[in-house]
């Protein structure tokens, strides 16, 4: 009885120990970067009624589609790609770096060290540095995209794989089969369905992402929104948005679906 | 040899090929669709990669001038005279304190949302209805929330952070209303049959059970928030060592200055990364 007593008590104060920190660490940011609670709250609902006033697109606004569509277009040509040839590089990395089936340890520690580098390093700094050389163009925003989606697929991949049962590859040893038979035969086949999902999941994620990168690589639709936006076209530049909304759910349900069909 | 029951199956139970050979893998609907996926996604890349605008560059030497540049920013960060180190580590904390904010102000509303998106919790139409809104949250890139936060409220920290807030929000309910839905059914029905109000069971079962895993879930997010509170930092003004790397990056033009801040944002990221992967492995079951 007083065992349970002090344990329900130290769980109690551990709780409240956590909430007093939490508390402690965002009194602390709202002063450092100028952030008031109560401001915030009373003005937030106010922005939002007059968001949804100025950037409901409105029937005039419609005729600017014809600019808007066909940079919606090379924003999500630009993200299948950039996830499509990442994830190969990425599967290749993951494949030499595994621990179940790679080509040593230290394969494994640069991997892993060469993921984390290229995922961590912000897209935004990518996109600045390859400006230098390629200046404004697709192209830029591609390879911006390109290379922080290797760094993350190759960690889920490594993790795809390393997770996979080592029963078919021991076999597969046993019976004589070259590297590459195992790779072929019992790696990709084992890994193939989640990598694809994986894949899918950064299309989405790199339809977002471009619209920032494009914003700064002057291309797609983060241009043209960005072009409506600055010159005080929110009817437009509403009209962007949603054409982004319609293409990322539209993503989000067909990888869905084909998830729920391959796994 | 039996050339006709190719593909079939013969009186050994062996599926045969054309050729006569043992069938290693069988034709399946889940096959069919992951090959078909494998082939439009190769098709689409394909095709991008041929009209793609290459811009105005010559290829290679544009190659070779980023790997210089791309050597440059690692091989000697340092700073120009545009900002002093002190500037840098102040964007840094404000850059962390809006990842906080974020965090702090999310977690608190997502608990609630997730608990009315939780099916075993509420009703399917609640929870339906939270979804939807949630997946509208998500699809808006969280650079255009900023944005338009910062034309609707005015440019500054409340901006910033109302902007971000939405996809942590949209995030957070999804795992904690998927974590809430993990607990045992008969926990929940042993204390409504024993006259529990709702707000009984939320803080005597679903609470205590799930304190771990909403807190790890809760951190990382705050890495996620991190990451994105320097990208809106550079778009959108929105202050923050994001704003630095911007201004030093397209303005100053100094990739040795981009090199010391992106080392910087390096080093918080992959601390937090290794933080939440391990709470991540600790405290949320893998499924």
């Amino acid at each position: 009885m007083e065992e349970s007593r002090s344990f329900f008590r130290a769980k109690t104060l551990s709780f409240l120990a956590m909430v007093v920190v939490f508390l402690l660490v965002n009194a602390l940011s709202a002063t450092y970067v100028g952030f008031d609670f109560i401001d915030a709250a009373a003005e937030v609902p106010a922005g939002v009624a007059w968001m949804a006033a100025e950037f409901l697109p409105t029937v005039e606004s419609l005729s600017k589609l014809d600019s808007i569509l066909p940079a919606l277009a090379s924003t999500v040509l630009v993200s299948v790609a950039s996830s499509c040839i990442a994830a190969v590089f990425a599967f290749a990395l993951a494949v030499l770096g595994s621990r179940t089936v790679g080509v040593g340890k230290v394969a494994a520690f640069l991997a892993r060290a060469v993921a984390s580098v290229f995922r961590n390093i912000p897209v935004v700094a990518w996109a600045l540095i390859l400006l230098f050389s390629f200046k404004q163009s697709e192209f830029t925003g591609f390879l911006a995209l390109f290379l922080t989606t290797f760094g993350y697929l190759t960690r889920c991949f490594l993790e795809t794989i390393d997770e996979m049962s080592t029963g078919p590859i021991e076999a597969l040893q046993a019976a004589g089969a070259t590297y590459f038979q195992i790779f072929a035969q019992a790696v990709l086949p084992m890994t193939i369905a989640s990598a694809i999902s994986w894949v899918l999941y950064m299309v989405e994620t790199n339809v977002r992402d471009a619209t920032l990168v494009g914003i700064l690589t002057g291309t797609g639709i983060g241009f043209v929104f960005d072009i409506y936006y600055k010159s005080f076209r929110y009817d437009v530049a509403g009209l962007a948005i949603l054409a982004v909304v319609v293409v990322v759910i539209a993503c989000e349900m067909t990888s869905n679906f084909v998830r729920r069909r391959i796994i | 040899m039996m050339r006709s029951a190719s593909g079939e199956a013969t009186s050994r139970g062996a599926r045969l090929s054309r050729k006569g050979s043992i069938r290693a893998h069988a034709t399946e609907e889940s096959n069919a669709v992951l090959w078909a996926v494998v082939v439009v996604l190769a098709v689409v890349s394909v095709f991008t990669m041929a009209t793609i605008d290459y811009g105005k560059v010559d290829f290679f030497t544009a190659c070779k001038d980023a790997v210089g540049d791309f050597w440059m920013m690692v091989s000697s960060p340092g700073l120009a005279g545009h900002f002093t180190f002190a500037d840098v580590m102040e964007g840094l904390f404000v850059s962390l304190a809006l990842a906080a904010l974020t965090t702090f102000i999310g977690a608190v509303i997502a608990f609630v949302l997730g608990l009315f998106a939780a099916t075993n919790l509420s009703n399917t139409a609640v929870a339906a209805a939270i979804k939807a809104v949630m997946s509208f949250f998500r699809a808006v890139p969280t650079i255009l929330w900023v944005l338009v936060f910062s034309v609707a409220i005015g440019l500054g920290a409340e901006a910033a952070v109302a902007g971000l807030l939405f996809h942590s929000i949209a995030y957070l309910v999804k795992a904690y209303s998927e974590s809430f839905e993990e607990i045992d059914p008969g926990v929940l029905e042993a204390l409504r049959a024993s006259g529990a109000r709702w707000w009984q069971i939320v803080f005597q079962a679903v609470v205590p059970a799930k304190t771990s895993e909403i807190l790890s879930w809760t951190f990382i997010r705050f890495e996620i928030n991190f990451v994105n509170a320097v990208a809106v930092g550079a778009v959108a003004g929105a202050g923050g060592i994001g704003y630095q790397l911007f201004l030093a990056g397209s303005f100053y033009l100094n990739i040795h200055e981009v090199g010391l801040i992106s080392y910087l944002c390096l080093a918080v990221a992959v601390v937090l990364e290794v933080a939440a992967t391990n709470l991540r492995k600790r405290y949320i079951v893998q499924h």
